[in-house]
């Protein structure tokens, strides 16, 4: 600990010229983030490292694991222990992460992984940016639920986004994923930390019956499908597993209580589908040429819409700010009124296809601005594809 | 409208070249009213031993590409780096060269001016070549409207460790002074 706890605050509000992943790992912090369960991993080291410094000034923790699995385990250890918990990786890393953040949505675990993506498969482009990893974050692990991922496109958005990601936590008992790219992870621009007060943390929600009695029951879901959560300590007699379970958290294997919980994973997530989507409309208005982009892409793609409107090209831009759970119902508006929707992104089509089947038998016809690891799209990149469909 | 402004920064690894970027791009994002900046830098094998760079892109609106393609300003430390990212200069752009290290040929002719220095001897009358990025910046804030003296300091003296301002103020003076 290089200084006295109390000399510096968990929100160091103020200006900065910094880069996504130090901005990520600060607005963690700010949420209330109190451990860091980590393995290095290009390009995202920078989170653990940064973490490993400021998490012991604000009484918080940090370990270094042999791996990614008992990394994330760890994580979600540390949350029923009670604190908000982060790991951050790549590609790589997450792949290995995938089993127990299954594990961490059956156990209705609040946690936050950040994913700096890279090109993959496999060890693939360590220093080089991708978005290939976007159907992973919804796909990762196996059966049947629904997450969260979001996806920043600054470095201001990276601090807030991970205030966002942490609340969303909390408040659906859920891994949420940042999903960052090595582009908007290492670049540098300008980061304004609120103040305090300005700051919004949300905490799970308590059991409202007394610790120590014989019956609790940790998974029995309130009206909004969310349980309340006891933490280790607090007394209460708390079961959980990654089996199919009951209101008690004990094992049920059958097909009755498997039906009961997958279901109720499921909505606790889509039927606050309006609070956790967030997107940003840019030149919509009029737009017969929809670009549909998130992360770095979605700066290009901004770019190109103004490159296309000086031309007289009558484009616009929707951006994802939240992943997953997909815009389905933006999308499809935007494609009743739309000629042609063009997504860009970096990967072989993910978010492609998955416009394509939000969009199916609209008007517009869905194309993908597609490219592989390594670079980054250029505005005028995209508009010379743009045109040549227009 | 844009007003994009797009400057790289290139030499050698351990010269300072990232250090070029980001106290340029912090001085400008934090204290030039009215502007944003982006500061990016080669990372991966490039950056591994040889060539260096970063980037700095200034706009007075919100900035959509991130990276340099065709700089308005190259500020070259090596002869590496004005072979392998001369032919993204703009024509017409501005240059900077360490004149010790790098040899101009024929592709400088697109330049619309070349400043040139020999930053690194400056610095070793300092002490150390490691103040000559500090030396060449001095160089092109007396010689560009990028970022002024005053603000640039502030963030210097912030960035740079203690026992490092004094020279490199001394460098920034040295550069700052220096007649082409």
């Amino acid at each position: 600990m290089s200084k006295k706890t109390e000399e510096i605050p968990d929100i160091l509000t103020g200006e900065y010229f910094t880069t996504g992943n130090l901005a990520v790992a600060e607005g963690s912090l700010a949420a209330g983030c109190k451990y860091f369960g980590g393995y290095p991993i290009t390009p995202s080291s920078e989170v653990a490292e940064h973490m490993a410094e400021r998490l012991p000034q604000v009484g918080g923790h940090f370990v270094q694991f042999e791996d990614e699995l008992a990394s994330i385990a760890s994580v979600l250890g540390a949350s029923w222990g009670g604190w908000k918990s982060c790991t951050a990786t790549s590609g790589p890393g997450y792949s290995l992460m995938v089993e127990n953040i299954g594990l961490g949505v059956m156990m209705e675990t609040p946690c936050v992984i950040v994913n700096v993506q890279r090109g993959g498969p496999s060890t693939g482009l360590p220093t080089l940016v991708g978005q290939q990893d976007v159907q992973q974050a919804r796909w990762g692990s196996h059966g049947d639920y629904e997450i969260i991922a979001l996806s920043p496109n600054s470095v201001q958005e990276c601090f807030d986004l991970a205030i966002d990601a942490f609340n969303y936590a909390e408040k659906y008992r859920v891994p949420v994923t940042i999903l960052m790219d090595e582009t908007i992870g290492h670049m540098s621009e300008r980061l304004v930390i609120p103040k305090r007060s300005q700051v919004k943390r949300l905490n799970r929600k308590k059991p409202s019956d007394k610790p120590g009695q014989q019956i609790h029951l940790p998974y029995e879901a309130d009206k909004d499908l969310i349980p309340p959560m006891a933490v280790a300590g607090e007394g209460y007699r708390t079961i959980t597993t990654g089996l199919t379970h009951d209101a008690r958290g004990y094992p049920v294997i059958n097909a009755s209580a498997q039906k009961k919980i997958v279901k109720r994973l499921c909505n606790k997530i889509l039927l606050n589908k309006n609070d956790i989507i967030k997107f940003e409309e840019y030149l919509l208005e009029d737009a017969e040429y929809v670009l549909i982009s998130f992360g770095i892409s979605s700066r290009a793609a901004k770019g190109a819409v103004n490159l296309a409107r000086n031309k007289g090209i009558k484009a616009g831009l929707l951006r994802l700010i939240t992943i997953w759970p997909f815009a389905d119902e933006a999308i499809q508006e935007m494609a009743k009124k739309a000629k042609v929707i063009f997504v860009v992104e970096i990967n072989n089509g993910q978010i492609t296809r998955e416009v394509q089947r939000a969009a199916a038998k609209q008007k517009a016809d869905v194309y993908g601005i597609l490219k592989l690891g390594g670079s980054i799209h250029t505005p005028a990149e995209i508009l010379k594809e743009m045109e040549e469909k227009i | 409208m844009s007003d994009r402004i797009e400057v790289r920064f290139a030499g050698f690894g351990g010269q300072g070249i990232a250090l070029m970027g980001r106290l340029v791009g912090e001085t400008i994002a934090l204290h030039e009213k009215g502007k944003t900046a982006i500061m990016t830098q080669s990372y991966g094998p490039e950056s591994r031993g040889g060539a260096s760079s970063s980037d700095v892109v200034i706009d007075t609106t919100e900035i959509d590409f991130p990276k340099a393609t065709h700089y308005d300003y190259f500020v070259c430390m090596s002869e590496e780096a004005y072979t392998k990212y001369i032919g993204r200069m703009k024509e017409r752009g501005v240059m900077f060269v360490e004149e010790d290290l790098v040899i101009l040929d024929a592709h400088a002719k697109k330049a619309s001016k070349i400043f040139k220095i020999p930053a690194t001897a400056l610095a070793e009358t300092l002490g150390s070549k490691l103040y000559a990025n500090i030396c060449m910046l001095g160089y092109v804030c007396a010689n560009t409207d990028l970022f002024k003296e005053k603000d640039f300091m502030k963030v210097m003296k912030d960035k740079v460790r203690a026992r490092f301002i004094e020279n490199n103020i001394k460098a920034f003076n040295l550069g700052k002074n220096h007649k082409g």
